[in-house]
């Protein structure tokens, strides 16, 4: 006893001075989140109250009296529902085929959404004017060639056109939540059901159905968030019919004479909307509890779907078809010919879209910028929210559950909002960014650490600190025991964490777009110039070329995982 | 772009042509050497991106010194334009817009260098600013388009008035006038002509809106609509040169006559190379060639045009002046966007 205790009061002692060496650093961590997050906000409310003559309302009161910002909020709303409520109805059913059921072609089915996950929704829109434009759309020759009638098939430019085209990439997100949920909930009480006499749908309507129901409203919302955040496809859809939405009435505003108050105004509308069906989201959450998620060591049941088996497979085909096939193949089409509504002749094939596109200086220094904020933003994020996630998981700071909030919030906020806070932020002393990358940087990484969050905080919730502390008793310090027993098992999760920071960074367009200068060109901005000139090869050429890179880059990750990113616990 | 491959010994010649009349004798030209020390001309043009990419290429195979083509619409180069300076950001040496407007805004802000290039003096004044901030560089006509495959040239509209018709319901396109400095300026001239109400009847019909006045001539030549309510006509002149189904129509009620004006950004961080640049673009060889290539008018009195371009002379022009279009921009933009909700 005697020899035990001073042992013990050295052990204490020690144990104390090891955290309080690495708090520091957390606390800087944490401090980086804060400004990274709050400060945009901050300048975004402060410059929609801001008046010639001081604090004013005014802002405010022309959205309420000038009935073009209602229309647009309006129109946005229902887009939102539109596309959250079918990207719920066709996503949630194929997560559950591909993570339950015999379905054949699971690993193709995994591969093809990744697939329409990479493909930027602007990029898919576009594909979409020429496989459905009304007249000249490759969907509507074909259906006016096979009939005989006149008239179209479909008109992609309107707002149903709208919704499906949204829908189209946004469905991966209720697949993967509804995939990964089903994958984690135990067949147990599912085989207890059944023992007790229910049958296959009454099992399914009563006990699945509840277990994966936050995933599913949970994926309804991403797919609401999405519609309400894009910018790209309303731009490209909306607009030639004569329709704003939100976002593409706030980038209108930038425009000269630029009203940058009333743009941030107007962004105070859909940040307040996306935050309350979060919130809601996380009040029904909290109330029914993940308790039997938990997923170790349990086995799953397949269900088989016996005669069902092609026809969902069908299904299946068919919705990826729509969102990878059809487009790529008509941009494939346009990036070899000349005309891209003439057939595929050698008379109008050529090699000219890939040698402008080549040649046009612009391409290569945005591809190297995209690709340069793509690899800064996903290693930087990844960093950041894994330390996040790791502060808050271990406790290290008190308010932690502040920082998992704060780590959250900007998947409320749409990328030009965020844009319209960062410009106002970084337009004047004492940091310019504008004009440089680094203000894209910063705008990516704010806008994706929910996902790289989301990503990390599952990872270090299946790391129990046992084996942390294990290496801490055996005398490590706090750093020293992350990195040689957490980050190797984190590895897996992190890489997953990384390429969904690294996608988000190259397809996005709605906050580069009013952040972007002459000196800081990303590819989405020069594939946006392009087509409001409508130079569809060069378009074409560039959105398979992004594609491509994409796809490699993801491809390495995953084998530096050693697991599939979007989920796949195979 | 079917000329390309046969085109190649023209072009060849043309840019031949180009460097001996723009090569300085040999020996050091101080300009040259401090434009190559620069390093490099920043150009925010809203000329066709094919257009400007050519030029860019000759001045650099010239001169040995590159051209940073940054090609958006005209209200879009005001926007980088203002935006940037408001943010103290020097980048810009060289903008050219088609919204005379813009220069008389440029100039009152204090953004603009004062420069007359080297052999403009018999220039027609239309394309002159008094002070010599800014300098016309092209000028385009607004004009009306349709697809011959799918209109017969005995339907087709001859006249402004024409598309207002209800046969045109659904099938025509029409460029943005917050986009497009062609656009705005045709647009104003015509509000002059028929008032306002010319275009309220005309968005009963439904047109698609794009933004560039180069976009219409793809969703022409597509089909998507067979009939374009307004465009440039250098561009659609070019298409149709490279086998697009293309037609052109000058209606008698007047055709606008947009000027491009130039000018060097007062705070241009190559100066010296943005001189030069602007030295070369109004050298009669380039501007050949603009007419030649290109299809567009400019300024030098001494280019001929291709023979089945309209004469000037002959059309009805309608212009505004650059005072005009400044002071009513923002009229322009609203009452657009109030009738065709964009």
């Amino acid at each position: 006893m005697d020899l035990a205790a001073p042992a013990g009061s050295r052990a204490g002692p020690s144990r104390w001075l090891a955290l309080d060496r690495s708090t520091p650093l957390w606390a800087l961590l944490a401090l980086v989140l804060v400004v990274l997050v709050l400060l945009p906000l901050a300048w975004l409310l402060a410059s929609s109250l801001r008046g010639a003559e001081g604090i004013t309302l005014r802002h405010y009161l022309t959205l309420a009296t000038e009935p073009q910002y209602l229309q647009a909020v309006r129109y946005t709303l229902l887009l939102g529902l539109g596309v959250g409520l079918l990207s719920a109805l066709v996503g949630a059913p194929m997560g559950w085929l591909v993570a339950r059921t015999d379905l054949p072609g699971k690993r193709v089915i995994r591969a093809l959404v990744l697939a329409s996950f990479v493909t930027p929704p602007y990029l898919g829109a576009f594909a979409w004017t020429m496989l459905a434009g009304p007249n000249a759309g490759f969907l509507n020759k074909l259906f006016r060639d096979l009939t005989g009638a006149e008239g179209h098939l479909v008109n992609i430019f309107t707002t149903g056109g709208l919704i499906f085209v949204m829908f189209l990439y946004s469905y991966p997100y209720v697949f993967t939540m509804v995939a990964n949920a089903l994958e984690l909930i135990p067949s147990e009480l599912e085989e207890a059901a059944q023992m007790l006499g229910a049958g296959r749908s009454r099992t399914a309507l009563s006990i699945t159905l509840p277990l994966a129901a936050p995933a599913l409203t949970g994926g309804f919302i991403l797919g609401f968030l999405q519609a309400l955040t894009l910018f790209g496809s309303p731009a490209i859809l909306a607009m030639p019919a004569g329709v704003h939405t939100i976002t593409t009435r706030i980038w209108a505003l930038f425009q000269y004479p630029p009203r940058v108050e009333v743009a941030a105004a107007l962004s105070l509308p859909l940040l307040l909307v996306a935050a309350l069906l979060l919130a809601l989201q996380r009040g029904w959450l909290g109330r029914k509890g993940y308790a039997t998620v938990g997923g170790r060591g349990a086995a799953r049941q397949v269900i088989p779907l016996g005669p069902w088996r092609w026809p969902a497979l069908g299904f299946c085909l068919l919705l990826l078809a729509l969102a990878v096939g059809f487009p790529y193949l008509i941009l494939a089409k346009a990036a070899m010919v000349r005309a891209w509504a003439q057939p595929l002749t050698w008379e109008n094939l050529t090699f000219q879209n890939l040698q402008f596109t080549w040649e046009y200086g612009a391409t290569r220094e945005a591809l190297w910028n995209t690709l340069k904020l793509g690899i800064l933003s996903a290693t930087a994020g990844v960093g950041l929210a894994t330390a996040i996630a790791y502060i808050v998981n271990r406790g290290l700071l008190r308010g932690a559950h502040v920082l998992t909030f704060l780590a959250t919030a900007p998947i409320a906020i749409p990328g030009v909002v965020l844009a319209v806070g960062l410009f106002v932020a970084y337009t004047q002393p004492p940091l310019v960014l504008y004009g440089t990358v680094w203000i894209l940087f910063v705008a990516y990484l704010t806008k994706e650490m929910p996902i790289g969050y989301a990503q990390a905080d599952a990872t270090f919730r299946g790391i129990h600190p046992e084996l942390e502390d294990a290496s801490r008793i055996l005398g490590a310090g706090r750093v020293r025991a992350l990195l040689d027993v957490t980050v190797p098992l984190a590895r897996s999760g992190v890489v997953a964490a990384w390429c969904f920071i690294f996608i988000g960074a190259i397809r996005e367009l709605s906050a580069s777009i009013l952040l972007f200068t002459s000196q800081s060109r990303v590819i989405s901005v020069v594939i946006f110039d392009l087509k409001e000139e409508g130079h569809f090869g060069a378009i074409a050429v560039l959105g398979l070329l992004l594609l491509a890179l994409t796809f490699l880059v993801v491809l390495g990750m995953e084998r530096v995982a050693g697991r599939s990113i979007l989920g796949s616990r195979e | 772009m079917r000329s390309s491959r046969s085109s190649i010994p023209l072009i060849l010649a043309l840019a031949a042509a180009v460097l001996m009349a723009a090569r300085p004798a040999p020996g050091a030209d101080p300009r040259l050497e401090a434009a190559k020390r620069e390093g490099k001309v920043t150009w925010y043009t809203s000329v066709a991106l094919t257009t400007a990419e050519r030029i860019a290429k000759l001045f650099e195979s010239a001169f040995g010194v590159p051209v940073a083509v940054n090609r958006t619409g005209s209200q879009r180069v005001l926007q980088r334009v203002l935006q940037e300076a408001q943010a103290g950001i020097k980048v810009v040496d060289v903008i050219q817009t088609s919204d005379a407007g813009h220069f008389v805004l440029l100039k009152s802000k204090g953004l603009l260098a004062r420069y007359i290039p080297a052999g403009t003096e018999g220039f027609p004044a239309a394309f002159k600013d008094r002070d010599g901030s800014y300098l016309g560089w092209r000028a385009t006509l607004s004009v009306i388009a349709y697809n011959p495959k799918l209109v017969p040239a005995a339907e087709a509209p001859r006249s402004w008035k024409d598309l207002l018709q209800p046969k045109w319901k659904g099938k025509l396109v029409k460029a943005h006038p917050g986009y497009s400095g062609i656009i705005a300026t045709g647009m104003l001239a015509l509000v002059k002509e028929f008032s306002w109400d010319y275009f309220r009847q005309l968005a009963k019909n439904g047109p698609m809106i794009v933004q560039s006045a180069n976009d219409p001539a793809q969703v022409v030549a597509s089909g998507e609509r067979p009939v374009a309510a307004d465009g440039a006509e250098y561009f659609l002149y070019s298409q149709r040169k490279k086998g697009n189904p293309l037609a052109i129509v000058y209606p008698a009620e007047g055709v606008p006559l947009v000027i491009s004006p130039t000018a060097i950004a007062r705070d241009a961080p190559h100066p010296a190379a943005a001189r030069l640049f602007t030295d070369f673009i109004f050298t009669k060889a380039v501007q050949q060639l603009m007419a030649d290539r290109e299809g567009l008018y400019v300024p030098h009195p001494e280019v001929t045009y291709p023979a089945d371009k309209p004469k000037l002379k002959d059309l009805k022009l309608l212009q505004v002046d650059a005072e005009e279009l400044e002071s009513r921009n923002q009229e322009l933009k609203r009452t657009f966007a109030e009738i065709f909700g964009v």
